[in-house]
C-alpha cells in the first residue's frame, strides 16, 4: 500500500482532537489509498467519530497534521466538503419532506441545478432501491430505508471519497446485508470507502484494510487476514462450562492451547487446530456443557490486543 | 448569498407544506384581534372620549401596536422550534454543514428566512388594517418593514439563545416572563404614559415599544411630528438585529462543531 502524502487520499500524522481535558484522539498516524476500502475497528468511545469528523472537515484538529485530497481542512474546509460524502451515525434526514425532496435539496447544498438534481435523484433513488417510495414522506419508512436513502443522499455530489461512521448499526441483518451490497457496489465503481464500526463482521465484509482503535490510539493496523493471522491463531475452540465449574478451573486447562482466555460465560482456548484441542480437553477428563471449534475472528483480535470484547 | 440561497430553499420547501394553514392563520388572526379589541372593547374606550389616544379611535390606536407585537410573538416561535430541531431533532443543519455550506450560511439563511415570514405576516396583517380602516396615511405600507425589523430584533437573540439549547425547556421562561408581558405593556393596548413612571422606564428597554412607537408613527403618518425620537427607535433596532445576528452565527458555529 502506498504510504507517501502524495499518494494517500487520506494523510494524517501526530492527528490529534481535545475537548478540554479529554483526548478524544491521541496522536494517530494513518493514510487511507484511492479507490481502497479502509476501516476504523473499536469500541463505542473509542476516538473512531471524532477521527472522522476532522476528516470530514466540521470538526477543527487540535494537533497534528491532516491532509484530505492534499488539502488542510483548516483552511480548506469548503472545498474539502464539496467532493466528499458522509453518512453520519445519526440520520440527519428531513422527515418531514418526501424521499425525493431530501435528494433534490442535499444536491441544492452542493450549488448544483435544479435540472441536475432531479437527474441524480432518479439515478440514485434506483441505485437505493428507493424508486417506489420517492414521493413518500421519510419518517415512516423503516431503519434500512433511511440508511439507503442516506447513503444516496451522500452520493448527490459524486464523490469519489465516501465517510461512513457506523453505517449498519441499529439495522436487522437482512437489512445490513442488503446495504453491504450497495457499499461493495460503490467500492467496485472505484469509489475510496471510509468506514467506522464496531462490527467485527462489517469490517470483515468491507474492508481492504484497517486500523484498531481502543481508548483514542490506533492499536493495530492491517487487513482483517493478516491481522487475525498477527494475533491470534488460526482457530479457537469455545468451551462453556456451568459458572461454578468454570471459576475451579484453575489450572486444569494449562498447556492445551498456545493462549487461553476467560471470559465471564467461557473459556476461549487459542491453537491452529482447534479440533485437537477439543479432543486434548476431553482426555483430560473435562466436561464442558458446550465445545465449538470456529476460525479467529477479528473479534479475537480485539480481545488479544486489548483484554477486552469489542461490543460490552 | 448564493449559499445562504441554498439554505433559504430548504426552508421554503419545507413551508410550502403548511402553507395553506399558515396563510389562513395570518389573516385570521388580526380580523379576530381588531374586531375584539379594536371594534368591540373599542367602542367602549371611544364613547369616554379620545383624549387620552391624542384624538384617534381605539381601532386606530391599537392597530399598528397590534401589528409589530404579533410580529413579535411569530419572531419568537421562528426562532425557537426550527433552531433547536434543525440542530438537535432533525439534525438537518448538520446535515447542511457536511456539505460546502458553513455555519455562517446556515445561521443567515434561517435569521432570512424568519425575516421572510415575518414579511408575509405583517403584509397580511397590513392589508387587514386598510380594510378595517385604520391605515391614516400612504405610510402604512413603511409599517410591513419596521414591523419586521421589530420581530427580528427578537428573533435573532432569541435565535442566538435557541442554538445554545438541545432541550425545548428553557422556551417557556421566553414566552412567559419575555413575550407575554412585553405583549401587553409595551404601549400596544394603551399608551405607556397610562404606566406608573418606573414601568415606563422599562417598556423603553423593550425592543417592542420602539416597533410599536415607530410603526403607529408610520401607520397613522405622525412620524414627522417626533422625527429625532423616530430615529432613535430605529437605530435602537438595527443595532440590536445586527448585533444578536453575529451572535446567533457564533453560537450555531459552535454547537455544529461540537457534532
Amino acid at each position: 500500500m502506498p504510504q507517501t502524502p502524495e499518494s494517500s487520499l487520506i494523510h494524517a500524522r501526530g492527528l490529534t482532537k481535545r475537548f478540554g481535558d479529554f483526548t478524544a484522539v491521541d496522536a494517530i498516524d494513518f493514510d487511507v489509498a484511492p479507490a481502497e476500502a479502509f476501516g476504523f475497528l473499536g469500541p463505542n468511545g473509542a476516538g473512531k467519530t471524532s477521527t472522522m469528523r476532522m476528516i470530514g472537515a466540521v470538526s477543527p484538529v487540535s494537533d497534528g497534521t491532516l491532509t484530505v485530497r492534499g488539502l488542510d481542512p483548516r483552511t480548506h474546509g469548503p472545498e474539502i466538503r464539496a467532493r466528499l460524502g458522509v453518512v453520519p451515525q445519526q440520520d440527519t434526514l428531513d422527515t418531514e419532506l418526501t424521499v425525493r425532496e431530501n435528494l433534490v435539496l442535499y444536491g441544492r447544498y452542493f450549488g448544483l441545478s435544479r435540472a441536475e438534481c432531479g437527474r441524480r435523484a432518479d439515478e440514485l433513488l434506483d441505485f437505493a432501491q428507493l424508486t417506489e417510495r420517492q414521493n413518500d414522506e421519510v419518517e415512516p419508512l423503516s431503519g434500512g430505508m433511511k440508511r439507503r436513502l442516506t447513503i444516496a443522499r451522500s452520493l448527490i455530489n459524486q464523490p469519489d471519497l465516501l465517510l461512513l461512521d457506523e453505517p449498519t448499526t441499529g439495522l436487522d441483518p437482512q437489512a445490513r446485508h442488503l446495504l453491504w451490497d450497495r457499499l461493495y457496489r460503490l467500492k467496485q465503481r472505484g469509489v475510496t470507502l471510509v468506514l467506522t464500526t464496531h462490527y467485527m463482521d462489517e469490517a470483515e465484509q468491507l474492508c481492504d484494510r484497517l486500523v484498531v482503535m481502543d481508548k483514542a490510539k490506533i492499536v493495530a493496523e492491517g487487513s482483517p487476514r493478516q491481522l487475525i493471522d498477527r494475533y491470534s491463531t488460526k482457530e479457537v475452540t469455545e468451551l462453556r462450562f456451568p459458572p461454578e465449574v468454570q471459576d475451579s478451573l484453575d489450572g486444569q486447562l494449562d498447556g492445551l492451547a498456545d493462549r487461553i482466555e476467560k471470559l465471564a460465560d467461557r473459556v476461549l482456548l487459542y491453537a491452529d487446530d482447534g479440533e485437537a484441542v477439543a479432543v486434548a480437553a476431553h482426555e483430560r477428563g473435562l466436561k464442558p456443557e458446550t465445545v465449538l471449534v470456529r476460525r479467529s475472528t477479528l473479534e479475537d483480535v480485539f480481545l488479544r490486543l486489548t483484554g477486552r470484547s469489542l461490543i460490552e | 448569498m448564493t449559499a445562504v440561497t441554498r439554505v433559504l430553499e430548504h426552508r421554503a420547501v419545507q413551508y410550502r407544506r403548511t402553507f395553506k394553514s399558515s396563510a389562513f392563520t395570518s389573516f385570521l388572526s388580526p380580523i379576530l384581534f381588531l374586531t375584539a379589541m379594536g371594534l368591540g372593547l373599542g367602542g367602549y374606550v371611544d364613547r369616554s372620549g379620545g383624549a387620552a389616544l391624542g384624538g384617534l379611535t381605539y381601532l386606530q390606536f391599537l392597530a399598528p401596536g397590534l401589528l409589530a407585537a404579533t410580529v413579535m410573538q411569530s419572531a419568537a416561535f421562528e426562532a425557537t422550534f426550527p433552531i433547536i430541531g434543525g440542530l438537535n431533532w432533525q439534525r438537518t443543519f448538520h446535515a447542511m454543514y457536511a456539505t460546502p455550506l458553513s455555519p455562517r450560511d446556515i445561521a443567515l439563511g434561517n435569521l432570512t428566512w424568519m425575516a421572510i415570514r415575518l414579511a408575509m405576516i405583517s403584509s397580511v396583517f397590513t392589508v387587514v388594517i386598510t380594510l378595517f380602516g385604520a391605515a391614516h396615511s400612504p405610510l402604512v405600507v413603511l409599517g410591513i418593514p419596521v414591523a419586521v425589523l421589530t420581530g427580528m430584533s427578537f428573533a435573532a437573540p432569541i435565535a442566538a439563545f435557541s442554538a445554545t439549547q438541545r432541550t425545548p425547556n428553557k422556551f417557556n421562561v421566553i414566552f412567559r416572563f419575555g413575550i407575554t408581558p412585553l405583549f401587553l405593556f409595551s404601549g400596544t393596548f394603551f399608551p405607556i404614559e397610562s404606566l406608573p413612571g418606573p414601568i415606563q422606564a422599562i417598556a423603553w428597554l423593550s425592543p417592542l415599544w420602539h416597533g410599536v412607537d415607530l410603526t403607529r408613527g408610520l401607520v397613522l403618518g405622525t412620524v414627522a411630528d417626533r422625527p429625532v425620537v423616530m430615529a432613535i427607535h430605529l437605530v435602537v433596532l438595527i443595532a440590536i438585529v445586527i448585533v444578536a445576528s453575529w451572535a446567533t452565527v457564533k453560537t450555531v458555529e459552535r454547537r455544529l462543531i461540537r457534532g
